[in-house]
């Protein structure tokens, strides 16, 4: 989330698209209750389905799965051809009068620099900015310049009439201009609107990019640092946050760092790359300091075997010969019998990844498989033969398959990272049963073991692990709190910081404006480098006092970064400091610094004279229309169809095929054959979670068992009722990758859509059951969903997909 | 038990003590806040210690399928379109309504097997419950179950363990958004009449508090989009009542039965006393028509046996 | 000492009574603890209120199949007769315990006649009702309406059958002869001629030496 749970009670206006907060976030929904009854905000849901969420909006309209550029799109070119924009805002904060390289086209589709063999945008060189003898960005504040992002945007949109996007969507064509008109109310300064979304906008081969469209919107609104705006992801997991700040992606480190590429060999090289000087007089552009918080990293790691005389261990980093072993890759590789063994930890993945048959074939393809997890999860049992919920010949599979049962996270201490970016300490509830251990323990002894073995017997290159740092005081049982410190980051040596404050060697430092690249710092996530400082755990703060009615509360828990609760808040401010609107103030020019309700993103010495820009971490210090080279479909977001698409083409692109589905998506050659069409399979599905569970690990307790007992598909009434299938019958949902059965709720929640001319169903499919846990036995929902994703995280395109359904 | 002194107990025709003045409580659930998340639900069953069975879904987001001795509480799902083509879904959390004049203590044979506690709450005791499902006949709102394990009935208890040391039911701690909440009777309906103002303004004409007078009143209300017609909400009485034959059944007609029936006895008594028992004058009796000795050696040939009577 | 030389009732019969009398004091006594809070006490009898409860129907249910027994045996003796209509004009002078101008009638009086189609009347409604509000077995067949009917009609029969019986056990009382007719059998010519003289000529009808052709099979 740019903002956070709390602050959603200052938004004026409530937009939940791509997610089903009160259903899947039910706890965080209180903030849009509290919105509701003491801000009169309203609230408005865009879903295939009318949801839980929708059962208490104030205003519901349907949209077809995966069309939510159109949507946004649409909005865009209202908001710009109507001119509900909020002016200062989007002259000052974005890019909107940068101008944009020659070398940037967009035609049918296809941007500029695509490589259809390679199926990707090789050449992005003229996705930037012209640069002037200066070294600077060209700007045209006049926004007259037909290359400047102002008018390539209008250009863009231009295209998304209301008809079209109408036609794209399957929105009723009054439907969509209720909601435009409401959304674009909240141009005016301190009106503000939030974003939830969630799973339903990112499960898309677009995914990224319908996200960014949200967040255009949300700019030219001048929503973006305000109380009561943002774009808020509502993480699904508790802390999948954490997972993604700690850099648990195979070409990601700690903190958003990211990990050298095989042409990086030399150190200097692949810093200066990521020390992205300013694009514009006066910005601060704090990727700067890159070099400060990857060398803490790696003192973090390897105390004192990283020395500036071996670059800091940069040798030790492994070098990606591709641009990352997403999940996908690994068991597409895995498939191709190219990995031998798999470490699964805290994770399920033939009931979490798409194509379950795929994935069941990559894993017997294994030597071994070690299942780390408190649960007896489906795919530590992949191998047995549960009737028709797992149809496997168990004599025919090899692979060895370890459990190591775990702890879970009540049974242990630690944080969590939640959508909020809250660092929350929690303490372990009660002990684990039976022989579980935490799963630091069992890394430990891993990496003990391993380390041994390394030392006995050498290896290719054993100075990886040989000379990790290894401090802990119980060296097979790290404790949670020594990790903590760990993470924060301390002195390695006594040192003057940036402040000219003496620093005693070993202290814990206390924020990340303190990491040095000479060594003198440790810190192994600078994000998270004040959550455990001098004064203590600050994770573990609960204060939730609110001095200034804004709903902040910075005395709860701890927020990255810097306990900064709403990024980008110094955009809350008009250019001279003084925030939009008093009842949206954030933070704010005092004449000497800047202070308020939040800890300011911005250097708080800076007087607003300076011009220095809010947008701190980009180097144009502005936000951005254009994403320059930063996504991979392009650098405006276009609307593709699901690759699997129930009307066969992209109503944008009717007559180029290349331009139907994303053209820079996440597919594998060998998946092209698993994809059905619309003749076969005519209803689009979706897929979802129900609030009684929590993916696959609640079908284990009881009380959730007994709230949702059983698989369910939703179908709607029309459909229903030409197929003859009556609320309660037994239904098979199929696709070309296999099928699934289950009980037919028949709803009138889900009508049939106008969509360019045709009707288009759409089948609801809730994913919670499979073959282990006290609910009924059903199938594995991801059975049905095609093994392809976005073209940036590599996320599967869970929610746009194509079923026949039949009565059983 | 300060707070939860007894007014009211079933099958007692006595005044219970009433001297001490206690505010009565209320639990709010505002039908237009909830999202059906069901945490009531689990909460409930964590803090009653009850677990239904793993049941089946009958195409219906309701489960358990209906209320039980293991599930007092139930979130029941209605789709409703307006008549203007809007969609609703509206969630309604069934249980017992706490009625200010109940029907199931009116019904229950067994002496203080049901009471009424000062506070407003209902509350069933299984220790004097005898398990003849009384309660059910008697409730407006078909609320109470008996248990097949023990036959003893099993509803909402408003948590009145937890309410009598001073904290909210389980359901009210539990709920997410704010639904559901707790407190004195007044102040919940101060702060239903805000919330109503709310709805009014969001284009809800009917919104309005349930508080059915034909019960006396209720201590768990709701607040509803459309208090005009509460039968949308999966069926809510809209002007619930002790049923007439319940009434007729535990109301003036047993005391008269019961009159009645002594007033037989006394009848007899005095028949008795006034004029007397019919007695045979045995010099009525006419001489025997035969031998007696012959009568003596074979009854059955002289008299007449009432065994051949029917016989074809 | 009086002869008693009539049988009125069989070893059987008086057998049946007896156990339907037993069995309806049970039956009462369990159901007047559930008629009304006064009585609650009477369910001690039964070892509490969860026995009560429980054995009640077990207990209406056996009353109902030997009442049957008595139904079978009584039924034809109760049709009513052309006397029986002046004998209950005349009710005020039966109560009066005169004579004069009462008619003479059967085996069984109107009154008993009455009582006893009562009583079956009450005991089938009793059975049905009972059937739709018995807890442990039955009540999940039926809506609420029809059981709250039945709770009604159950109370309301039960309450007829109490008061039926009270006349009847005081008639008992009353007619001096009749309890020792159901404890031993047998009465008094005279009290055969007295109470019931149209059944005392056909019993003595069959002391003529014709044997009675319609009699025996």
């Amino acid at each position: 989330m740019t903002n956070h749970w709390t602050d959603i009670a200052n938004a004026n206006l409530v937009l939940v698209m791509g997610g089903n907060a009160a259903e899947a976030h039910p706890c965080g929904f209180k903030w849009v209750t509290e919105a509701k009854s003491h801000n009169k905000a309203r609230l408005i849901v865009v879903d295939p389905r009318f949801t839980r969420t929708a059962s208490v909006a104030d205003y519901y309209a349907p949209i077809r799965t995966g069309t939510d550029i159109a949507f946004m799109g649409g909005l865009i070119n209202y908001l710009l051809t109507e001119d509900k924009i909020q002016h200062e805002y989007v002259r000052n904060y974005t890019d909107v009068s940068f101008i944009v390289k020659a070398g940037y086209g967009f035609e049918d589709g296809i941007f500029s620099g695509y490589d259809a063999a390679k199926r990707s945008y090789t050449d992005k060189s003229g996705w930037g900015y012209e640069l002037g003898e200066d070294g600077f960005a060209k700007v045209d504040p006049t926004l007259q310049d037909p290359r400047c992002v102002y008018q390539l945007m209008k250009q863009h949109y231009s295209r998304y009439n209301i008809d079209l996007a109408s036609q794209i969507c399957g929105m009723p064509v009054d439907a969509m201009q209720k909601i435009w008109d409401e959304i674009a109310t909240c141009s005016v300064p301190g009106k503000t609107m939030t974003i939830l979304y969630a799973l339903g906008w990112t499960q898309h081969s677009i995914g990224s990019q319908i996200i960014r469209s949200a967040a255009m919107v949300q700019l030219l609104l001048g929503n973006v640092g305000m109380p009561g705006g943002g774009v808020n992801a509502l993480r699904g997991h508790s802390n999948i946050q954490g997972l993604t700040d700690l850099g648990l992606l195979s070409n990601s480190l700690p903190g958003y760092l990211t990990l050298p590429s095989d042409a990086e060999q030399e150190y200097a090289g692949y810093i200066t790359k990521r020390t992205q000087k300013p694009l514009r007089p006066g910005q601060l552009s704090y990727w700067q300091n890159y070099s400060k918080f990857h060398v803490s990293l790696m003192k973090a790691w390897y105390g004192g075997n990283a020395t500036a005389e071996n670059n800091w261990a940069y040798d030790y980093l492994p070098k990606l010969d591709i641009p990352n072993y997403d999940i996908l890759k690994m068991f597409d590789l895995m498939g191709q019998g190219k990995v031998n063994g798999y470490m699964c930890q805290g994770f399920n993945p033939i009931a979490a990844l798409p194509d379950k048959n795929r994935v069941m074939a990559a894993l017997a393809k294994l030597k071994w498989l070690v299942v780390m997890d408190p649960l007896s999860t489906e795919t530590s049992e992949f191998w047995r033969n549960v009737g028709p919920y797992n149809d496997v010949k168990s004599t025919d599979i090899q692979t060895e398959v370890i459990r190591l049962p775990t702890t879970c996270f009540a049974e242990e201490d630690g944080s969590l990272v939640n959508s909020s970016r809250w660092l929350q300490w929690h303490w372990k509830g009660a002990d684990g049963p039976g022989e579980a251990q935490t799963d630091i323990r069992i890394m430990a002894e891993l990496f003990l073991r391993l380390r041994q073995r390394y030392e006995a017997k050498g290896g290719a290159y054993p100075d990886p692990i040989l000379k990790l740092s290894w401090q802990y005081k119980i060296s097979d049982e790290p404790s949670p709190e020594e990790l903590a410190k760990e993470i924060n980051g301390y002195a390695t040596t006594d040192f003057i910081d940036a402040t000219g404050a003496a620093i005693k060697g070993n202290a814990q430092l206390a924020a990340f404006s303190q990491l040095k690249d000479d060594g003198s710092t440790a810190s192994g996530c600078w994000i998270f480098c004040g959550s455990w400082t001098e004064t203590g755990n600050q994770m573990a703060r609960r204060d939730n006092s609110d001095p200034y009615g804004m709903h902040q509360h910075l005395g709860w828990a701890w927020a990255w970064p810097a306990n900064r609760r709403i990024l980008y808040n110094r955009a809350s401010a008009d250019p001279q400091g003084k925030p939009w609107d008093p009842k949206k103030r954030l933070v704010w020019w005092n004449g000497k610094v800047w202070g308020g309700t939040d800890v300011p993103d911005y250097k708080a010495d800076v007087p607003p004279e300076a011009g220095m820009n809010p947008f701190i971490m980009n180097p144009e210090g502005v936000a951005r229309f254009f994403a320059v080279d930063k996504m991979n479909e392009g650098p405006f977001p276009e609307h593709y169809e699901p690759f699997e698409t129930p009307i066969g083409i992209n109503p944008l692109h009717p007559t180029n095929k290349k331009a139907t589905s994303n053209p820079a998506a996440r597919i594998f050659d060998s998946v092209w054959d698993s994809l059905g069409v619309a003749k076969d399979y005519p209803y689009a599905a979706t897929s979802y979670r129900l609030t009684e569970h929590f993916h696959f690990w609640s079908k284990h307790c009881k009380l959730n068992a007994i709230t949702q007992p059983e698989q369910f598909v939703e179908i709607g009434e029309v459909l229903a009722k030409e197929k003859g299938i009556v609320a309660g019958d037994r239904v098979r949902v199929s696709c070309k990758r296999g099928h699934i059965e289950a009980v037919a709720v028949v709803t009138k929640r889900i009508r049939p859509l106008q969509v360019n001319g045709q009707v288009v169903h759409q089948i609801g499919i809730p994913l919670h059951w499979g073959f282990t846990g006290l609910t009924r036995h059903g199938y594995l929902t991801n059975t049905l969903v095609p093994f392809l994703g976005d073209g940036n995280t590599q996320t599967p395109e869970s929610k746009s997909f194509l079923v026949n359904v039949e009565k059983v | 038990m300060a707070s939860q002194d007894i007014i009211a107990r079933s099958a007692t025709t006595t005044v219970p003590p009433s001297v001490r003045n206690q505010e009565e409580v209320a639990k709010l659930i505002d039908t237009t806040k909830c999202i059906g998340c069901k945490a009531c639900q689990v909460a409930c069953s964590e803090w009653n210690e009850l677990r239904a069975d793993v049941g089946h879904c009958l195409g219906t987001y309701e489960n358990p399928q209906d209320l039980s001795a293991e599930t007092w509480t139930l979130m029941r799902f209605t789709e409703h379109e307006t008549d203007a083509g809007n969609l609703e879904w509206l969630i309604r959390k069934d249980g017992c309504m706490h009625c200010a004049e109940p029907g199931c203590l009116a019904a229950c044979p067994s002496p203080g097997a049901i009471i009424k506690h000062v506070n407003g709450i209902v509350d069933f005791n299984q220790d004097h419950c005898i398990g003849c499902g009384y309660c059910i006949t008697g409730c407006p709102f078909n609320i109470p179950r008996i248990s097949q394990k023990d036959h003893k009935a099993y509803k909402c208890t408003l948590c009145s363990d937890r309410v009598e040391v001073g904290l909210e039911p389980a359901c009210v701690k539990t709920c997410p958004t704010g639904a559901i909440v707790f407190g004195t009777k007044e102040d919940m309906k101060e702060h239903a009449a805000e919330r109503i103002v709310d709805l009014k303004s969001r284009g809800f004409e009917n919104a309005g508090l349930y508080d059915p007078a034909g019960v006396g009143g209720t201590h768990v209300m709701y607040v509803l989009h459309h208090a005009d017609t509460p039968q949308l909400y999966a069926g809510l009485a809209k002007d619930p009542a002790i049923s007439p034959l319940v009434g007729l059944w535990k109301g003036v007609s047993k005391p008269l039965g019961l009159l009645a029936m002594g007033l037989a006895v006394l009848a007899g008594f005095f028949h008795y006393v006034r004029i007397g028992p019919q007695v045979v004058e045995e010099d009525e009796m006419p001489p025997p028509l035969k031998d007696p000795a012959v009568h003596e050696v074979d009854p059955s040939v002289h008299t007449f046996d009432p065994r051949g009577e029917n016989r074809p | 000492m009086i002869r008693k030389e009539i049988l009125r009732y069989t070893a059987g019969q008086r057998t049946n009574h007896w156990l339907v009398a037993i069995l309806f004091f049970m039956a009462a006594l369990s159901g007047l603890a559930l008629f009304h809070p006064a009585l609650f006490w009477l369910s001690n009898l039964f070892g509490g209120g969860p026995w009560t409860r429980i054995l009640h129907p077990f207990m209406g249910v056996v009353m109902f199949v030997l009442f049957l027994g008595l139904v079978i045996r009584f039924w034809r003796a109760n049709f009513f007769i052309r006397n029986d209509g002046l004998w209950l004009k005349r009710i005020d002078r039966v109560i009066q315990n005169e004579e004069e101008g009462v008619p003479p009638i059967g085996k069984y009086n109107p009154g008993q006649k009455l009582l006893f189609w009562t009583l079956l009347a009450c005991m089938l409604a009793l059975l049905l009702t009972g059937l739709v509000i018995w807890r442990a077995y039955f009540s999940v067949y039926f809506g609420i309406t029809a059981i709250r009917w039945a709770m009604l009609l159950h109370a309301l029969a039960g309450f007829v059958l109490v008061l039926s019986i009270i006349i009847h056990i005081y008639a008992g009382i009353w007619i001096k002869g009749s309890i020792s007719a159901m404890v031993h059998g047998w009465v008094s010519r005279a009290w055969a001629k007295k109470h019931h003289e149209l059944w005392y000529r056909e019993v003595t009808r069959d002391e003529h030496p014709d044997p009675p052709i319609s009699k025996k099979g």
